[in-house]
């Protein structure tokens, strides 16, 4: 496969999974500003402190206004991350590499491209509700992840999709239970609180995981609630889980089978897999929550990088040329 | 609204105002619903093409610069006969002037025996110099044309280019089918439509075919995102599944092209370029091309990739060399053309030119150079200022020019918002030429939009419809 074309489908699946994220973010945070006490003040200052896009933000708007938060994270084309900024990028990628991508794959990308900016130029969301837009984007994203699923030919480029699709997951996860940071004070043991019970609640939705957690974990507790999101081998949504899939996409392209790594990138995943793997819930909670997702980011940041250097660097033939001619 | 017609050939009515045969079925079927009904076909198929990113123009990130180029939902039919015809016209056209292009730069007969002559292909820039010699792959060289033809009010085709370079626009041929195959799905059976959706498969087998290798790699090669008829190139990249690449994912080593790949580099062994041959290697054309691949052109002189078409071809596509194709089939075959060639003046000719002078007002005058409706004008729709201005631009640069007669280009009847209206068409067929030469049966029917317009680009207000060519 051609480094260009498995780098632009790798993004294709990142930015795919960033949009589906951000809406996932916006439409939890409208569900939990309905369910609030009326003396309680809405806040979405967090979700703009958990993407890490606060500095950006600050710079471009005044005050926190919730319809600046939600242009900002929706809308706003200076926002490089915004949902419309992801969803043009994630069919730039699909549009450099159309011929990679099936009939049905790019005509629904398309149409989520075209519906969202017809909802970005049409501004009817400050009038009405802007909730069914942010289901909406999730929905084409689910599709169009489904397609593939049920269509995709499990060959390299499909690796590079996922791959990308689940380092994001991974960061997005943990950027979800940074959220929870933001919000109230950052100790591990307030619990009880009706509020508390709300938030928790919130996170869980926003993932979809609220009635997979009860099953699986029955009381709402901070702790098992990081357990779930972090640790948790079966639940799709948490770190850990996507860092597996992730380097099992690292090892499906090398085709190495074997223990051990092939390259730089299948070495950092694969410390950070075996790391999350043998870590306690308690083990994070002791260390610091939000130090610990912090820590997560850089890795997943680390492991992009290392992506980037074994598959998608190209030389530039006008270079190569001149260098052996001289 | 009654359908007016005019004083030109109508592709439905006879001018006694009778339905044409091959046109019965479907007048039929547009009579027998309302007309709410067909707009509202017309508006889900131009969504259908949003939809399917059948787009054109320059890409940028702005929604306004990604236009579709508007598809008349009302097919364009041609019967089996006509068809035949054109069909036989066109191959023995190609074939002559794939031989022209192989004796310019090889043996140059045809210009020592002055069928051409020779200043006016030895001076041509599309003439290239570093192709002297060269014996392309089988010996084909212009392996995908789409030549544009008209009908004009005498009833007869003309052909009025070529276009043996890049011809642009079979993705809207097939794209097109498909819409139309979804608005009309009971009549393509009834009236039996000759399909078109094999031309990704011919043009595979055509390419494979000009390789010495027994399976090899095959590309198109683009320009890039920006470039207007990308959808078109990852269209055809799709369809045929080989790999879309651009000059960056490509890199020359002893005389070879290598794809850059997540496992190394991998060898090409044919590209279908639609980068203009001047810009597809700047060691060999154009030195300022950001766009080709420095060294491709020695690879394809050792024989190491085969390129489609091969570089150079553009030399038989000038307005100019135009005037003499009749001459170049009777040359080359010994058979007179079966297709009708515009009668041409150039202005390079001394009393040529003072005829286009002298008639200038009647006449549609053309840069020799250029397309895209660009740098034209049409003498009886123009102001006594662009006679003036061409005038003079014919005689400062008379090799630069040539005239023809204005056509009357038929009419097809247009859903134009809730009625039909007659407008203008030009029709482009695509034909292969690999181990032999094929005529898709079907075409580009291009359409001007607006009332009375004779220029059917899609960058000044054209439309397309499909076009059914019957068992």
């Amino acid at each position: 496969m051609l480094s260009r074309v498995a780098n632009s489908i790798y993004w294709l699946g990142r930015y795919l999974e960033r949009a589906e994220n951000y809406a996932r973010f916006m439409d939890v945070n409208f569900n939990l500003m309905l369910d609030l006490p009326k003396d309680q003040k809405e806040q979405w200052l967090p979700l703009v402190q958990a993407t890490g896009d606060n500095n950006e933000f600050q710079k471009l708007y005044e005050g926190v206004n919730k319809n600046d938060i939600i242009n900002y994270m929706a809308f706003d084309l200076r926002n490089p991350n915004s949902i419309i900024s992801c969803v043009s990028k994630a069919r730039e990628n699909a549009r450099e590499v159309r011929e990679n991508v099936i009939k049905e794959t790019w005509e629904k990308l398309n149409e989520l491209y075209h519906y969202v900016n017809s909802m970005a130029n049409s501004m009817d969301w400050i009038e009405g509700d802007p909730i069914p837009f942010f289901t909406g984007v999730k929905e084409h994203i689910m599709l169009i992840n489904g397609i593939g699923y049920a269509t995709v030919a499990r060959s390299e480029g499909w690796y590079f999709r996922l791959l990308g699709t689940f380092l994001e997951r991974a960061d997005k996860t943990s950027r979800i239970v940074d959220v929870k940071y933001h919000i109230i004070l950052p100790t591990p043991t307030l619990v009880g609180t009706p509020i508390d019970y709300l938030h928790w609640s919130a996170l869980l939705k926003s993932v979809s995981g609220f009635n997979t957690y009860r099953r699986m974990y029955g009381t709402l507790e901070a702790s098992k609630v990081v357990d779930f999101l972090i640790l948790n081998r079966k639940f799709p949504r948490s770190v850990f889980y996507s860092i597996l899939e992730a380097e099992d996409c690292l090892r499906n392209i090398s085709g190495n089978n074997s223990r051990g790594f092939t390259n730089e990138a299948e070495k950092s995943i694969g410390e950070l897999r075996s790391r999350l793997e043998f870590t306690s819930v308690e083990e994070i909670i002791e260390f610091g929550l939000h130090q610990y997702m912090d820590d997560l980011q850089i890795k997943i940041i680390d492991i992009s990088n290392k992506v980037n250097d074994a598959f998608f660097q190209v030389k530039n033939n006008f270079a190569y040329q001149i260098n052996i001619e001289e | 609204m009654e359908y007016e017609l005019g004083n030109f050939f109508d592709e439905m009515y006879e001018s006694s105002g009778e339905i044409r045969p091959q046109y019965l079925q479907l007048s039929g079927a547009i009579g027998s619903v309302k007309p709410e009904r067909i707009s509202q076909l017309q508006f889900s198929a131009n969504k259908t093409q949003v939809n399917m990113g059948m787009t054109f123009n320059v890409y940028h990130d702005n929604q306004g610069l990604e236009k579709i180029l508007h598809l008349d939902i009302i097919p364009r039919i041609l019967a089996n006969e006509e068809w035949k015809i054109l069909e036989k016209g066109l191959k023995q056209r190609i074939e002559a002037l794939n031989l022209f292009i192989n004796d310019v730069y090889n043996d140059q007969k045809s210009l020592k025996d002055k069928i051409v002559p020779e200043d006016l292909i030895l001076g041509s820039r599309d003439f290239l110099k570093p192709c002297i010699g060269l014996k392309p792959p089988k010996g084909v060289w212009c392996h995908i044309t789409g030549t544009d033809l008209v009908k004009n009010n005498d009833g007869n085709y003309y052909i009025l280019e070529d276009n043996l370079r890049c011809p642009s626009g079979v993705s809207y041929m097939l794209g097109s089918r498909d819409i139309i195959k979804r608005i009309y799905p009971n009549l393509f059976n009834s009236m039996g439509v000759m399909p078109v959706s094999d031309y990704p498969l011919r043009l595979l087998e055509m390419l494979q075919y000009i390789s010495n290798k027994e399976h090899p790699v095959v590309g198109v090669l683009t320009p890039g995102i920006y470039n207007s008829a990308y959808y078109e190139h990852s269209y055809l990249a799709l369809q045929m599944g080989v790999e879309l690449v651009s000059g960056v994912d490509l890199i020359t080593r002893d005389d070879k092209v290598y794809m850059q790949t997540t496992k190394g580099l991998q060898q090409i062994d044919v590209l279908y370029r639609r980068i203009d041959d001047t810009f597809l290697d700047p060691t060999a054309f154009n030195p300022t091309s950001m766009l080709g691949v420095p060294g491709i052109f020695n690879a394809y002189k050792k024989g190491n990739i085969a390129l489609a078409n091969a570089p150079g071809t553009g030399v038989a596509d000038d307005k100019a060399v135009y005037a003499y194709v009749p001459k170049l089939i009777k040359y080359f075959l010994g058979e007179d053309a079966i297709l009708n060639n515009v009668p041409t003046y150039l202005a390079r000719d001394q009393e040529d030119r003072k005829f286009i002078l002298d008639n200038i007002e009647d006449l549609v005058v053309k840069e020799t150079n250029s397309a895209g409706g660009y740098g034209m004008m049409i003498g009886p729709k123009a102001t006594k200022e662009d006679h003036a201005k061409f005038r003079t631009l014919v005689k400062e640069n008379p090799t630069n020019y040539i005239a023809q007669p204005t056509l009357s280009l038929s009419t097809v009847p247009t859903w134009i918002e809730d009625h039909l209206e007659p407008r203008h068409v030009d029709l482009r067929p695509y034909i292969l030429y690999g181990k032999e030469i094929e005529v898709i049966p079907g075409a580009l029917t291009r359409v001007a939009l607006t009332k009375g317009s004779l220029v059917v680009n899609s960058s000044q207000g054209g439309g397309s419809k499909d076009t059914w060519v019957l068992y």
